[in-house]
């Protein structure tokens, strides 16, 4: 695994050593590491419960951790707040999706825009903040001036909903993603149009990572797969060799 | 041939949102005008016409619709406070002190405890930001009780007695227009405010502080910001009545300053500011008017909101709005 290239540091946007969590005396995540490349797309999989969403919450900020340190090109970002990570370069989505109901589609697009970091890139002025907003919405797959584009977010259909956390993040202009179980709930269609979004992302050289239950689709873009169980790490590698480890088949099938 | 069908008004004047219009006659401008034209007429008109007594009534129903509106405005940020008293206490003394004691005039010290009053409403506030729902409620609720306890043990400020001489307004049609057009600036700014991008932002922390957080918001500093502009309009209101009475002591904390206003933009409809505005402008003079009946009074009124509520649970406001925008005219059309 990657630990022999230390020298090579410069290119890995994110480091991650040791991280453990526990709430109460349950063990959320327990000594995990790994480090990932600039451009890369990572899948992080796991049976439920085994920690994924308690990594991303640790790696955003939304939960400090125990012990470990995270580092982010090169900054320690270790239990920074949520805001402050999110200015680096570092956007999220979330698995339940709540947008902001009463506001319409692209209004919601305004908050991520209104960000010190969007606000920093872009010099300070952004103009007319809802036509930069139907821009981003228009690179999700909303059409621009259609109804579902004015319409209250809280009524998008599902998978209006996913394009849209998708346009969040695109919006906040990161470059380190996290989409946590965007496929989730999608059928073959809505899929079909979204993960050429997510392959134009990485070949803009964004960094992604993917926590999916559907491996399918999954293993098709990813080029790398963390597996978590029971909080750790049990494999690590391309997508084809991880799914031949006998522990990564025990944690998903059970063992026989 | 010819036919008469119903048409809604207000088809063909919207142009998918909100606030863009097209205008094709005098009276389709009338139409889209009168409703924000006519509370600015009706309160310019008010003070001119009322006896002494209403006039009395009117201030204090401008009041009570500043604090509602600043209670409806921390709502729009997810912030349910049930202590707008403190905002108004803290108006009210800081004041108080300035004229009195420091011995600034009137024009001085009712800004200057607008602006320090919001501030350190916003400063006490600030430990508990980071509570939620309820719990920041109660916060809120217990502040201004505990301030009126620690200027009683103390005897602060004049402690139980209070301060006591403070100088009037020069003569009672200044005192009007000050609050009248002050109520008016308000609702305007409000309903504006929050429909501008920082407004959105504000709104978007009620729906889901966490999405806010993850685009890089620090949501607690938008929230103080939310409390010192909602701080303000309390403290304005404080400081006005103190100038009113001649007088700041703790009933300036009385839990009345809480619950009536909040009281008004529920019955009047929450989240549009017009409502607030509305609610006091109906809650505060039937109050008023009942005052004739003697004990039964808060029996009645009691009754009348509890009925209001049920009734009517979107706000009277809400309601009115649904109805002026289903007017329907006679047109005629070719068959």
């Amino acid at each position: 695994m990657g630990r022999m290239d230390q020298n090579n540091s410069a290119n890995f946007i994110l480091r991650i050593s040791n991280l453990s969590k526990s709430f109460g005396g349950v063990k959320a995540v327990v000594g995990v590491g790994f480090n990932l490349r600039e451009g890369e797309l990572l899948g992080i999989i796991g049976p439920n419960g085994s920690g994924k969403t308690t990594l991303v919450n640790l790696i955003t900020g939304f939960l400090k951790p125990d012990s470990g340190k995270i580092e982010y090109k090169g900054q320690d970002i270790t239990g920074l707040a949520p805001y402050r990570i999110a200015r680096l370069g570092i956007a999220r989505t979330f698995q339940m999706i709540r947008p902001f109901a009463e506001l319409p589609s692209f209004k919601n697009l305004i908050i991520p825009l209104y960000s010190p970091r969007v606000k920093g890139l872009s010099g300070g002025k952004y103009g007319d903040l809802d036509s930069v907003a139907k821009d981003y919405l228009e690179e999700v797959g909303f059409e621009r001036e259609s109804s579902v584009t004015y319409k209250q977010a809280g009524s998008l259909p599902h998978g209006y909903l996913k394009r849209l956390e998708l346009a969040k993040c695109l919006a906040l202009r990161a470059d380190l993603i996290i989409l946590d179980e965007l496929f989730s709930g999608l059928s073959i269609a809505e899929l079909a149009s979204i993960v050429p979004i997510i392959e134009k992302l990485v070949s803009e050289g964004k960094t992604v990572i993917m926590i999916e239950h559907r491996l399918r689709e999954l293993f098709r873009i990813a080029d790398r797969v963390v597996v978590l169980n029971y909080g750790s790490v049990i494999a690590d590698g391309i997508p084809s060799e991880v799914m031949e480890k006998n522990e990564v088949r025990k944690a998903y099938l059970g063992s026989e | 041939m010819k036919q008469r069908r119903k048409e809604r008004i207000d088809r063909g004047i919207k142009a998918r949102s909100d606030d863009v219009f097209s205008l094709n006659s005098f009276r389709e401008m009338l139409y889209v005008a009168v409703p924000p034209i006519a509370p600015v007429l009706l309160l310019i008109i008010l003070p001119l016409v009322l006896p002494s007594y209403w006039q009395k009534v009117l201030i204090s129903t401008c009041i009570f619709a500043l604090l509602a509106m600043s209670w409806d405005f921390l709502v729009c940020v997810g912030m349910v406070s049930l202590g707008q008293a403190l905002f108004f206490g803290v108006g009210a003394y800081v004041a108080g002190i300035l004229n009195k004691l420091v011995g600034l005039p009137i024009w001085v010290d009712i800004p200057i405890a607008t602006v320090l009053g919001g501030a350190i409403c916003a400063v006490l506030l600030t430990p508990v930001l980071r509570l939620r729902g309820v719990y920041f409620s109660m916060v809120t609720l217990v502040l201004p009780l505990m301030l009126e306890r620690i200027v009683e043990a103390s005897g602060m400020f004049g402690g139980t007695e209070g301060i006591s001489g403070i100088k009037p307004f020069p003569n009672p049609l200044v005192e009007s227009y000050v609050i009248v057009f002050i109520t008016l600036f308000a609702l305007f700014a409000f309903r504006r405010l929050v429909t501008t991008d920082y407004g959105l932002v504000l709104k978007a922390i009620k729906d889901n502080d966490r999405a806010v957080m993850s685009v890089g918001i620090n949501i607690y500093w938008m929230k103080a910001q939310a409390l010192f502009i909602a701080g303000c309009v309390g403290a304005f209101c404080g400081a006005f009545m103190t100038h009113v009475y001649g007088f700041v002591g703790m009933p300036s904390f009385a839990l009345d300053f809480s619950i009536l206003p909040l009281s008004a933009a529920v019955v009047g409809g929450m989240g549009t500011f017009a409502g607030s505005f509305v609610g006091a402008f109906i809650l505060v003079p039937f109050s008023e008017a009942l005052r004739g009946i003697g004990g039964l009074r808060i029996v009645l009124y009691s009754f009348f909101l509890v009925l209001f509520i049920v009734a009517l649970p979107e706000g009277i406001f809400h309601y009115i709005q649904r109805k002026y925008q289903q007017f329907e005219r006679w047109v005629e059309v070719d068959k």
